[in-house]
């Protein structure tokens, strides 16, 4: 049974204080792009994939997850550990010696539910093409999706990956952009303008919807059924993700501050008491 | 008598077309990428054979190295192909992050290797490439020397799990290696048994170990010559158990003496067994145009400097 909104909803907000919490607890990491992107991980990961419950690399069978933009591991690893991956108690070791919770994910610690690792921009959507032209040759049925900061499209390699899949009618394949409009030295316009994004993949020849509330899990559920109906006709398919960073913070939004930057233990507080602990528990 | 002959020169680059060909047909799970160099690295027969396993990618490498290591992901073995220069230096953050760091198994072949490539000058040619893959943690990193040991370790790396950069040269140079002698990664091959000398040498430099061996002997030196086609990991009993017996080493290969074959040698002796060592290699420059031969006489990569430097190693090993 897939869960409802409402327990959607709960969740994210579990989440919201996991990712605080555990960037808090090491004073480094990158709540912002994190807490923008809650909604759509717990949506992708909760309701929309079809996936398997244990982890295997290769991923027959089922819906694959590429993290392109790995700054946002906070929501990351709180999802996939919400999700059954590995266990919740262990997003206490985010960042410290010895952890599989890398700063930005990685691979060789066997963190089970990642399958690349992430961190240096522009690689994900090669990698989530590669592995949707495997799963064509498997005659696996099954989706690929790809998650991508809207800064990180200013890495080039992106635009060699959107030239690529349409040529080659990678139609397995829903790559999400977050646009928050935000990246680590202020608002995307100011530090290089990306234009219309939507006019974008399309001249790339790839079929684009948007979703104008990235932060409602209805719209988000919505757009992704969308989304699915719309693979398997010959191109490759790109979501518009319009999020807000920092959602559900209000001194985290609107602002590229928080990008890379932990709560002291006031704003902490603060940002907790706007995101009640829920029947899921604190880690 | 001479071991090994010379049985018809051919180009390494061929042997890595034939390999590729003859996986093509045994083992389902390789596919090929290619940046719009089918030509050039020998891959039209898989091309033609296996078209649904065979991915152009254009002139985008780092795309190209992005999916390949998707492609593991769903059990796929890929062999990406375009010259050293673009399968290395161009793409070091993609091979770093989405191959070696993540380790996926993708083997990065990498033709046209060195100055050899020749007129094109020094933005196709590499001279690093060995550098910067073997400081990649989990890279396995080989440069093979004739054709048929091209042809062999492109068999053998698909049966290996785990990122491998496979490195050959354009020329056509002697083809010496026995046929269809399985080729086995990180183990060097002893070519030529001596007692004076060890000349430690990989691509298609060995060739030219085995013509100085055959001057030195007609000078009365005895030279010992090691075909090292896996710089990593390095056989480093092979290397030892040779050098107690000469007392002395020369490490010949087409690359920078800095970060190459030579300073991996060196750095088994220096913790080891400190002895002499001499380089045949490019002294930390760029290449340029020129034809293969000329090139490799300019930059001192002949048989004739091999000597050079065994006659002075062995000198240095006698002040002592």
């Amino acid at each position: 049974m897939k869960p409802n909104t409402q327990q959607l909803t709960e969740l994210t907000t579990q989440v919201r204080r996991d990712i605080l919490r555990m960037v808090h607890a090491v004073n480094s990491g990158h709540p912002g792009g994190s807490l923008g992107c809650a909604e759509y991980l717990v949506s992708l990961y909760q309701a929309i994939m079809n996936r398997k419950e244990t982890f295997s690399m290769d991923g027959e069978g089922e819906d694959l997850f590429f993290l392109s933009n790995g700054h946002i591991s906070p929501v990351f690893y709180s999802v996939l550990a919400r999700s059954g991956y590995f266990p919740v108690a262990e997003l206490a070791t985010f960042r410290k010696l010895n952890t599989r919770l890398q700063g930005h994910p990685c691979t060789h610690d066997k963190l089970p539910g990642v399958r690349m690792a992430s961190g240096s921009l522009g690689q994900g959507l090669s990698v989530g093409i590669g592995a949707a032209q495997a799963k064509k040759l498997n005659k696996d049925e099954h989706l690929v999706y790809v998650l991508l900061g809207d800064g990180e499209l200013q890495e080039g390699q992106n635009w060699e990956a959107m030239m690529y899949a349409s040529a080659n009618k990678v139609d397995n394949l829903i790559a999400t952009v977050d646009l928050n409009g935000k990246q680590i030295d202020g608002p995307t316009e100011d530090v290089l303008n990306l234009g219309s994004m939507k006019a974008k993949f399309e001249a790339f020849d790839w079929t684009v919807i948007e979703i104008k509330e990235g932060n409602s899990i209805e719209a988000i559920l919505k757009g992704y059924e969308q989304a699915k109906a719309l693979t398997k006709q010959g191109k490759p398919v790109c979501v518009l993700l319009h999020t807000e960073m920092g959602n559900g913070v209000d001194f985290m939004m609107g602002t590229h501050a928080w990008h890379g930057k932990a709560p002291n233990d006031a704003q902490l507080e603060e940002a907790l008491t706007q995101n009640p602990e829920t029947s899921f528990g604190d880690y | 008598m001479k071991k090994y002959t010379n049985t018809g020169s051919k180009d390494t680059r061929s042997g890595f077309g034939a390999g590729l060909t003859e996986l093509g047909q045994k083992n389902e799970s390789v596919v090929a990428l290619c940046a719009d160099l089918i030509g050039s690295l020998k891959m039209d027969d898989f091309k033609k054979n296996h078209p649904e396993r065979f991915f152009q990618v254009g002139i985008a490498e780092a795309n190209m190295i992005g999916i390949a290591a998707g492609m593991t992901i769903g059990g796929k073995i890929p062999f990406t192909g375009t010259f050293a220069n673009f399968s290395t230096g161009r793409v070091y953050d993609q091979i770093r992050q989405s191959v070696a760091y993540s380790e996926k198994n993708v083997k990065i072949c990498a033709s046209h290797a060195g100055l050899t490539l020749g007129e094109d000058g020094a933005t196709h040619q590499i001279l690093e490439d060995i550098g910067l893959m073997k400081m990649l943690p989990g890279m396995t990193v080989i440069n093979t020397c004739d054709y048929n040991q091209t042809k062999a370790a492109t068999l053998a790396i698909a049966e290996y799990d785990g990122p491998v950069y496979l490195r050959f040269g354009r020329p056509v140079v002697p083809n010496f290696m026995p046929e269809n002698e399985k080729f086995e990664i990180g183990k060097a091959v002893l070519l030529q048994e001596g007692k004076d000398v060890t000349i430690v040498a990989t691509g298609h430099l060995v060739w030219e170990a085995l013509l100085a061996a055959e001057t030195l002997e007609a000078k009365g030196i005895s030279a010992e010559v090691i075909n090292i086609h896996t710089i990593k990991p390095l056989d480093e009993e092979a290397i030892l158990r040779s050098v107690a017996k000469t007392g002395c080493v020369v490490t010949a290969e087409e690359h920078n003496f800095l970060g190459g074959l030579g300073e991996s040698v060196a750095r088994v002796l220096a913790l080891n067994n400190p002895l002499p060592q001499e380089f045949v290699a490019v002294q930390d420059t760029f290449g340029e145009s020129g034809t293969p031969d000329e090139l490799m006489e300019k930059y001192g990569l002949k048989a004739a400097n091999i000597v050079e430097k065994a006659e002075v190693v062995i000198n240095r090993k006698f002040k002592r």
